[in-house]
């Protein structure tokens, strides 16, 4: 639970119940992937997987699409859903950080996903065999949002098993849209599920223009 | 767990995602928050001295900093705000001025998630 990985954590101060795992360096390059699902699908457990800090999560007030915004006016408490987004940050080689967040995949929850995911490089859709409809609304808002995303089937042990063709199907999925399966409790299928996604995210991206001389290269420090 | 700090802070209106206040667009989960000095800054208000207090060790992002305050991150981008404002807060965007292209960024992803493999 209480893993900090890098940085210099201090003893703990009295409104910080946890130590705070600090970023080693200043200047590092961060970045976003979103890992997104119906409840209970295993977002939180792939993070939590993956991540090198204590998953955390921030409280968002939500109004909630369609509500009036006069509701609000001065009690927030009553007419705002608060909705907890979980995430989790992992270290990569080459002074780069990876975010990841945990989003809610119900449309009345577009909002807050827009501007989470806002500026992430992609997204990990993640789908349960038992219930592969509850994924069909975030699977929208992402390809509304524009965001490449990659689909992984979380197997659990009692998830009937099928064909990947079948569930693509099912799915309806775009042929280049990878859809793989993993357990999320796994880092190395955790691993590979985001490296699925991240090749899937680099196709959709143009052929670098005459790649730029190696701007990322020189970010690096020793 | 003060939900909001108190006074011009978060006006309900603007507690989900309020970009309203001058000097707040810069802002987002990811931007990278350090303080500035070692000593604190004297007269600050308890929430502003509790995000300080909390980065005198070392950076953290924006979201970081809300989830260990317990504070919304639009609230935790005002606080931010209004240190950096003061000249007790540095911010800087989460991918380094030094420009990259989407593409670069994606292949560092890549190759970086592929090492820890």
């Amino acid at each position: 639970m209480d893993s900090v990985h890098s940085g210099n954590p201090t003893g703990p101060a009295p409104d910080r119940p946890h130590r705070v795992g600090y970023l080693p360096d200043r200047d590092q390059t961060l970045m976003k992937l979103v890992v997104a699902g119906p409840f209970g699908v295993g977002k939180t457990t792939l993070i939590r997987t993956l991540s090198e800090i204590a998953t955390l999560h921030t409280e968002e007030a939500m109004t909630e699409t369609g509500r009036p915004v006069d509701d609000l006016a001065g009690v927030p408490e009553k007419s705002t859903t608060t909705v907890a987004v979980d995430f989790g940050r992992l270290t990569l080689p080459g002074n780069t950080v990876l975010y990841m967040f945990g989003t809610p995949g119900q449309r009345r929850f577009f909002p807050l996903w827009q501007d989470i995911a806002r500026g992430a490089l992609g997204a990990l859709v993640l789908a349960d065999t038992r219930r592969l409809a509850d994924s069909f609304e975030i699977m929208d808002m992402v390809e509304e949002q524009g965001l490449p995303y990659a689909v992984a089937i979380n197997c659990f042990p009692e998830s009937p098993l099928h064909q990947v063709e079948v569930l693509r199907a099912r799915l309806d999925l775009h042929p280049a849209t990878p859809l793989l399966l993993c357990d999320a409790r796994d880092r190395e299928s955790s691993l590979d599920a985001l490296i699925a996604l991240a090749e899937h995210v680099l196709d959709t991206l143009p052929a670098g223009p005459a790649a730029e001389p190696g701007p990322a290269a020189a970010q690096e420090r020793p | 767990m003060t939900a909001f700090p108190r006074r011009r802070m978060v006006p309900a209106y603007l507690a989900t995602g309020g970009r309203s206040r001058p000097g707040t667009e810069g802002f987002e989960r990811l931007t990278v928050l350090f303080a500035d000095r070692t000593e604190p800054p004297t007269g600050l208000e308890p929430e502003h001295r509790r995000l300080w207090e909390l980065l005198r060790p070392g950076a953290l992002t924006v979201v970081e900093a809300a989830a260990h305050l317990r504070l919304p991150v639009s609230a935790t981008v005002f606080l931010a705000a209004d240190l950096v404002e003061a000249g007790c807060l540095r911010a800087r965007a989460p991918i380094p001025r030094a420009q990259q292209t989407d593409r670069t960024i994606v292949e560092r992803l890549l190759v970086g998630l592929r090492a820890l493999r």
